[in-house]
């Protein structure tokens, strides 16, 4: 199975302004790719940048897969332009994928903006019950809604600017859910992909409510495979790779 | 067709390398390499007690190449040899273990251990490495430092020996020379080039630890110079390194006077370049019609 492979641009196309949706050919051969798991995908044509990027699985499709990424700098400004056709390197998929949650419990799923793209291939690839809560900085930020909603899952937004959902913060409203469920808490199992400041307080929301939590985490990576050892997180048992040990933590074991 | 090299005592089957650090401890690699192919396995850093590492970003990317500051993290000299060692043993291909210390003991005694295992091939002593007893200035950028720690080294292994130089220096052609002097068998051409990144709307500088090594295609022509200015300087074979993306960046050290190459940065960006660039040297070889790899090193024709 391998997992170094020349991909073909099926799709590259925007979601608004700075969010695209990119779908992949996946040759024969290539390894299955699991919820939670990322490609290191190729977005330059010679030596600058150099360094490929990482992008978390957002949906398998019937002729390949595809990843949902926000323009941030000059490796997403290139990889925009990238039209159909166009072919590229991909090495994945990399990393730990999201734990199924033990029978009888039902995941939390926080996805904070483009944090959705980790998550969303557990909540298409989980059968059971499960709840979203999903926010982002504005409406226009919010994705896949419909989707979501077709997926049979009941869906918790909301918005810093007030546009759409509640007002403000996603882990107030997970916070208010949970204090208004307090007797169904030992059944919930959170998982959420979300800015580093979401991931820090579901950390605090975990431990405050002794609910287990599995959280992706993000950093700068140059290899993917574990040698480059750039990726590392502080753990309580020391650091630990993000693209080997994880992406997906418990969040107990994060030291902040 | 002749690819074989000798660096000291030891033969390798051919002079394509893994740069120390790059490639782990093998295994990352071993799913998209046949490692029987490689001249030889450099692994990761080792001192004799396991280190943790710098604080992150440990990494920043740069124009055409990256700044790394890891930190020396690794698992220790035992763990290595108990964990990481039997995995290569399987291979028949030539390990060498890259190594450093705070002190001119530690790297003593560390080569020591080190000599002893069974599967070790040669050493790499890392000398860009701060020195606890000379206020943590760095080995390498000293010549009488440099003669003293890589001395104490010799004493204590009979394997080859290589000395990785820093290119922070006013004149790596001298101390290429007072390695060999010390009784190293090859010199490593070069670590990485000390750099900065900053973040101007933070004013914060890019890696936790300020500064980094400097390591891709944008330090090759710095790299080509030094391996030139060093096979002047001295009758030891030269590893050459820093930026090899390709065959041709390679064949452009060996031209220079490199007997062997290593790979390193390149690996994070194609885990196959190690073997796409043996591929590429023999393929070079074949057109010019050169019958020893040997035979091409240090030819560059200056007149």
């Amino acid at each position: 199975m391998s997992r170094y492979f020349t991909s073909r641009i099926i799709e590259n196309i925007a979601l608004n302004t700075d969010h695209n949706l990119l779908t992949l050919s996946l040759p024969e051969g290539v390894a299955e790719p699991l919820p939670g798991q990322f490609y290191m995908i190729g977005v330059n044509r010679g030596t600058d940048p150099l360094l490929k990027r990482a992008f978390s699985l957002f949906r398998r499709t019937s002729d390949g897969f595809q990843v949902m990424y926000r323009i941030k700098g000059r490796g997403t400004s290139l990889l925009r332009e990238m039209g159909k056709e166009v072919t590229i390197e991909v090495l994945g998929p990399l990393g730990n994928y999201y734990p199924v949650p033990p029978e009888g419990q039902a995941p939390l799923v926080i996805a904070g903006g483009i944090g959705l793209a980790s998550v969303f291939p557990f909540l298409h690839a989980y059968q059971g019950r499960a709840f979203v809560f999903y926010g982002a900085r504005s409406c226009d930020e919010i994705f896949m809604l419909d989707e979501l909603k077709g997926m049979g899952r009941e869906v918790f937004i909301s918005t810093v600017d007030g546009s759409l959902g509640t007002k403000g913060n996603i882990v107030d409203t997970l916070d208010k859910y949970l204090e208004s469920n307090r007797s169904d808490i030992s059944k919930y199992v959170l998982y959420a992909c979300g800015p580093q400041a979401m991931l820090r307080a579901i950390s605090e929301v975990s431990a405050s409510k002794g609910i287990t939590a599995y959280i992706s985490l993000e950093e700068h990576m140059a290899c993917g495979l574990g040698a480059c050892l750039g990726c590392v997180v502080k753990t309580k048992t020391g650091y630990k790779r993000v693209c080997k040990e994880g992406p997906v933590f418990k969040s107990e074991e994060i030291t902040w | 067709m002749n690819l074989e090299v000798c660096l000291g005592k030891l033969k390798l089957k051919n002079p394509v390398m893994t740069a120390s650090g790059t490639f782990g401890y093998g295994e990352e690699y071993a799913e998209f390499v046949d490692i029987n192919r490689l001249g030889a396995v450099v692994v990761k850093g080792l001192s004799l007690r396991p280190k943790e590492g710098n604080p992150t970003p440990r990494i920043v990317e740069t124009p055409s190449g990256m700044l790394n500051s890891i930190g020396l993290q690794n698992v220790g000299i035992e763990r290595f040899i108990k964990e990481k060692l039997p995995f290569l043993r399987r291979f028949n291909t030539s390990v060498i273990v890259n190594f450093f210390g705070d002190t001119r003991e530690e790297y003593a005694l560390a080569a020591e251990k080190l000599s002893s295992a069974d599967g070790i091939h040669g050493l790499e002593m890392n000398i860009s490495c701060p020195n606890k007893q000379a206020g943590w200035s760095i080995f390498g950028t000293d010549p009488k430092v440099t003669y003293d720690v890589v001395s104490a080294v010799r004493k204590k292994t009979n394997l080859t020996l290589i000395v990785k130089l820093s290119p922070n220096v006013t004149d790596i052609a001298l101390m290429a020379k007072v390695a060999e002097d010390a009784g190293a068998d090859a010199v490593s051409v070069i670590n990485t080039l000390t750099g900065m990144a900053i973040d101007i709307q933070t004013r914060k500088p890019k890696l936790a630890n300020v500064r980094g090594g400097l390591s891709g295609p944008a330090i090759r022509p710095i790299a080509v110079r030094m391996v030139y200015e060093v096979k002047q300087s001295v009758k030891i074979p030269i590893i050459g390194m820093g930026g090899i993306m390709n065959s041709d960046d390679a064949m452009e050290f060996i031209i220079a006077g490199a007997a062997a190459v290593a790979v390193g940065t390149a690996n994070f960006v194609n885990p196959r370049a190690t073997v796409e660039i043996l591929d590429g040297i023999i393929e070079y070889m074949k057109i010019h019609g050169i019958e020893d790899i040997g035979s091409l090193t240090g030819t560059v024709n200056v007149t």
